[in-house]
């Protein structure tokens, strides 16, 4: 590459060509330089977590079963108004789904997911099943024989409802919603909320912990960040041990700490605080959670603050008292506000950590500190009932989301520090 | 921090009360980890100390936690799986992470904050979410319940720390000394190994230790996707706490308690040297 540079204006035209040419090729080739070196992990991250959770986001919405296994009924069911019974092409329609759907053994998985919807609706779909010698034309008048239910709009109505290939219905449960049989939404009664309860318990129980981590943090991390830097770095091991060790491990040693013969509980008794028979239940409820995962986040929350902290010049906090100011505004009027970026970097991210717990809450939370974490694990593994994990999953990624998206507004990405 | 000659009555009783306040904390950080250790020695299947503890007797206290931990081939079986899973998470992680820090560190890549915000997402998505996720795709793909599918988990979950300690060494680092590698003749690639590499070793190692805790400790992808031929010791110790509460448990946990020691200290010295040779300090 022989690039004859003199004084730039006598360049010739055809030699500037060729200039920037090769100033926008060189670019372009460092350019794609550097997107080859990142595309491996890019690539990588998009198939192994990104495809996962979109697949998640799909079975929240996707609602396969109606449709693919009474297909006919479902097609005809498309023009109908929903205003009065159907007509005897789509009770013909849903013999022949019934029929069919019997031999491949499938109707029952279409029954199944009706039911989710409308209790009974399995019972009517399978009992006509059994009777299906009994079927003949006209369809109409057979199957209200075979079945009551055939005569009842309702269930048509559920019927034409669950057929179309997306279902908001696992939304409308996660939020605590029903469907009228008019096909309106709304909030079931108060009484009977179970995850947008379990969701404010999480968000109010999660900016407690945030709290309690605020509030034990700040005196320590000006401690540590007003100590000399060898003293401090050995009270920092204090912080780093319990970071660095292993979450069950953290979980284990509060049940041992906590329980009923715990630790603590014969120490009172043994200080006389307390009778031998009234130890204090403090793990498996509400207290357990917010005590142990105090512990296990609280590092999260003295180190950002100790890294802001360490920038802020002792000299100011002096110059203030030297003009006058008591403690109390020396602190409120000067220090404070230098450490909010730290309070704020460190509370976000102790909150986003918090909200999506599930181990903790799960060993020594008992009934009442259980997070929306542990119900999402339930109905993946207990009630099997996964597109509703799937809307409640994708309901605290949208939460936990839109706090992310505020840290990096604050902080940036490319702040986060670690050790 | 000392108290100042001129201070009042009053800021002393308050220094004295913060300090108090900050011994506490410090107290309540690592009590539970301390009270761990002795009670893994107990004699007694109990989670606390019992009366010949505190005394001092030596027949309360007994290595019979850690006979039964070094005994049970379930927990025997544990430990191979993690060291397999964890052993090659961290080097996938550390040689995919270390070659993204090496693109986003350089201006020209395009649509850097996207590509951070991607490449973080495993840190700040709830491990919930993830696992869940997980349990549906990997089990469509059929790498669910096998080693490969564990790995490839816990590899995207390491990644981001390699990725930010890896992208914080090369902040400070300095571009014209490939430039005068280059210029003394040397081939990018021999420039890479001899004098970007050693710079950045620092940064690719303590990222590495990291990801290494992370798939060490990781316990919710793996109730998900892990078969029994693949459970690790944090999934052993899940069950264990759930079902039968035996101070092996204890035992376990102290171990673990050394190798976070040891893993600290690592950390601790590695980031020493880098601040070292990057003349910080």
């Amino acid at each position: 590459m022989s690039i004859s540079v003199e004084a730039s204006g006598d360049l010739a035209p055809e030699e500037q060509k060729r200039l920037k040419a090769d100033l926008s090729r060189s670019l372009r080739r460092n350019k794609i330089r550097a997107s080859l070196l990142v595309a491996p992990l890019v690539i990588f991250i998009i198939v192994t977590f990104v495809a996962p959770i979109g697949n998640m986001l799909w079975r929240s919405v996707d609602n396969p079963l109606v449709r693919d296994f009474m297909p006919q009924t479902t097609l005809a069911l498309e023009s109908w108004d929903e205003q009065e019974l159907p007509d005897e092409a789509i009770y013909a329609a849903l013999a022949q789904d019934i029929i069919e759907g019997r031999k491949a053994k499938t109707i029952g998985k279409a029954a199944k997911r009706l039911n989710y919807e409308k209790g009974g609706m399995r019972s009517l779909v399978m009992g006509t099943a059994r009777k299906h010698k009994k079927i003949e034309a006209p369809y109409k008048e057979s199957l209200i024989k075979i079945k009551k239910g055939w005569g009842d709009i309702e269930n048509w109505r559920v019927i034409k409802r669950l057929g179309s290939s997306f279902t908001a219905s696992y939304y409308i449960a996660a939020f605590d919603m029903e469907t009228s049989p008019e096909g309106d939404v709304s909030f079931v009664d108060e009484k009977e909320q179970i995850y947008l309860k379990l969701f404010w318990r999480t968000v109010w129980m999660s900016l407690l912990i945030t709290a309690m981590t605020v509030l034990l943090g700040y005196p320590v991390s000006y401690l540590l960040a007003s100590m000399p830097l060898k003293t401090a770095n050995v009270l920092m091991i204090l912080v780093l041990l319990p970071f660095w060790t292993s979450l069950l491990v953290r979980t284990s040693s509060w049940i041992a700490m906590l329980q009923a013969q715990g630790i603590l509980n014969d120490l009172l008794v043994w200080l006389g605080i307390i009778a031998d028979e009234a130890r204090v239940q403090m793990i498996y409820n509400a207290i357990g959670t917010v005590v142990a995962m105090t512990h296990i986040l609280l590092p999260f929350m003295i180190l950002p603050l100790y890294s802001v902290m360490k920038t802020v010049p002792p000299s100011y906090l002096r110059a203030a008292r030297s003009l006058g100011a008591t403690p109390w505004t020396a602190f409120w009027q000067v220090y404070l506000p230098q450490t909010v970026p730290g309070i704020s970097a460190g509370a976000i991210l102790v909150f986003i950590l918090s909200i999506g717990y599930y181990i903790t809450p799960a060993l020594v939370g008992g009934q009442s500190g259980q997070f929306i974490g542990n119900l999402i694990a339930y109905h993946m593994q207990g009630s099997l009932n996964w597109g509703l994990a799937a809307a409640l999953g994708v309901m605290l990624l949208v939460l936990v989301l839109g706090i992310y998206g505020v840290y990096n507004r604050i902080v940036g990405v490319n702040n986060v520090k670690l050790g | 921090m000392a108290i100042p000659t001129y201070a009042g009555p009053l800021e002393r009783a308050w220094y004295y009360i913060f300090r108090i306040f900050c011994v506490a904390v410090f107290i309540f950080l690592i009590a539970p980890i301390l009270v761990i250790v002795p009670l893994s020695f107990n004699a007694e299947p109990y989670f606390s100390f019992t009366q010949g503890m505190l005394t001092l007797d030596p027949g309360a206290y007994s290595l019979r936690w850690y006979e039964e931990f070094l005994t049970s081939d379930r927990w025997l079986d544990s430990i191979k799986n993690s060291v397999i899973i964890a052993f090659f998470s961290t080097i996938l992680s550390a040689a995919l992470g270390t070659l993204a820090a090496l693109g986003l560190s350089r201006s020209e890549l395009p649509f850097k904050g996207v590509i951070m915000g991607l490449l973080i997402s495993p840190m700040i998505v709830p491990l919930i979410i993830a696992a869940a996720g997980m349990f549906f795709f990997y089990s469509s793909l059929g790498i669910s319940q096998s080693y490969v599918g564990l790995i490839l988990a816990h590899t995207a979950l390491g990644t981001p720390f390699v990725v930010i300690t890896v992208t914080a060494t090369l902040s400070n680092f300095d571009h014209t000394l490939i430039k005068a590698g280059a210029s003394l003749g040397a081939t990018p690639t021999y420039t890479f190994f001899k004098v970007t590499m050693p710079l950045i070793m620092t940064g690719v190692i303590s990222g590495a230790l990291f990801a290494m805790m992370t798939s060490f400790d990781e316990v919710i992808v793996a109730i998900f996707i892990a078969g029994v031929e693949q459970r690790t010791i944090p999934l052993q110790m899940w069950s264990g706490i759930r079902e039968q509460i035996s101070p092996t448990i204890l035992a376990v946990a102290t171990i673990l308690i050394t190798f976070s020691v040891i893993m600290l200290t690592t950390v601790e010295i590695l980031r020493r040297r880098s601040d070292r040779i990057r003349g910080i300090s």
